[in-house]
């Protein structure tokens, strides 16, 4: 093995292990708003590490290629968005959350909210 | 030694996506199918790469840039439509 295949071996292997985390995370939490975490943040960190190696795997070959840097920058600008937006909605739905959690912060934002729509 | 590892890795995202189908599959409410939906088609980019390494082609490079643009389009519309019951605000 030379150099350069340990280097893109260790980097498809962090992402490989990283995804498997993300998804026992998706069965295991009790939340959707935890599932929300486990999916977002460790299915993005092992996909771009996959794709790193990919593109130093073909670099190592003679071939530039830009579209893999493309995918890498769109997963690491649209993940976290993505499930911003289906936390928010799940909340506003009247998902509820599980039964021991301690503190809810937006719930007082959201009886606010509330009262305006039943007084207009 | 190197197309071995390349074996096993992929064998780990065929296992991460099922485990994604199963939560699409049980999710007690909407958001949740949704949520598994996201992380399957973000897992789908993985495994086109490691068939991009296995196979040692740059054909797939594409697939992997529109597999990307759809998953993310058709969670945020979803969202919405959920929220509201429209997609497009026109007010």
């Amino acid at each position: 093995m030379t150099v350069s295949e340990i280097i893109i071996s260790i980097l498809v292997l962090i992402g490989g292990f990283l995804s498997l985390l993300s998804s026992i995370g998706l069965i295991r939490f009790r939340d959707v708003y935890g599932r929300a975490q486990a999916a977002t943040k460790s299915a993005t960190l092992g996909v771009i590490s996959i794709m790193l190696g990919v593109f130093l795997f073909f670099l190592a070959q003679g071939q530039f290629n830009g579209k893999i840097l493309l995918v890498i920058l769109f997963v690491f600008l649209t993940a976290p968005v993505a499930a911003m937006m289906i936390s928010r909605t799940a909340y506003w739905k009247g998902v509820p959350l599980w039964e021991q959690s301690i503190q809810d912060d937006l719930k007082e934002v959201y009886n606010k909210k509330n009262e305006n729509d039943e007084s207009t | 030694m190197f197309q071995v590892i390349l074996q096993v890795v992929l064998i780990v995202m065929s296992i991460s996506l099922f485990v994604c189908f199963i939560r699409t599959i049980i999710g007690p409410t909407l958001p949740d199918r949704v949520l598994a939906l996201d992380s399957f088609g973000i897992n789908l980019i993985g495994f086109v790469g490691m068939i991009m390494l296995v196979q040692e082609t740059v054909a797939y490079s594409d697939v992997a840039l529109v597999l990307s643009i759809l998953a993310f389009i058709g969670t945020i519309a979803l969202s919405k439509f959920i929220e509201r019951g429209v997609v497009f605000d026109r007010e």
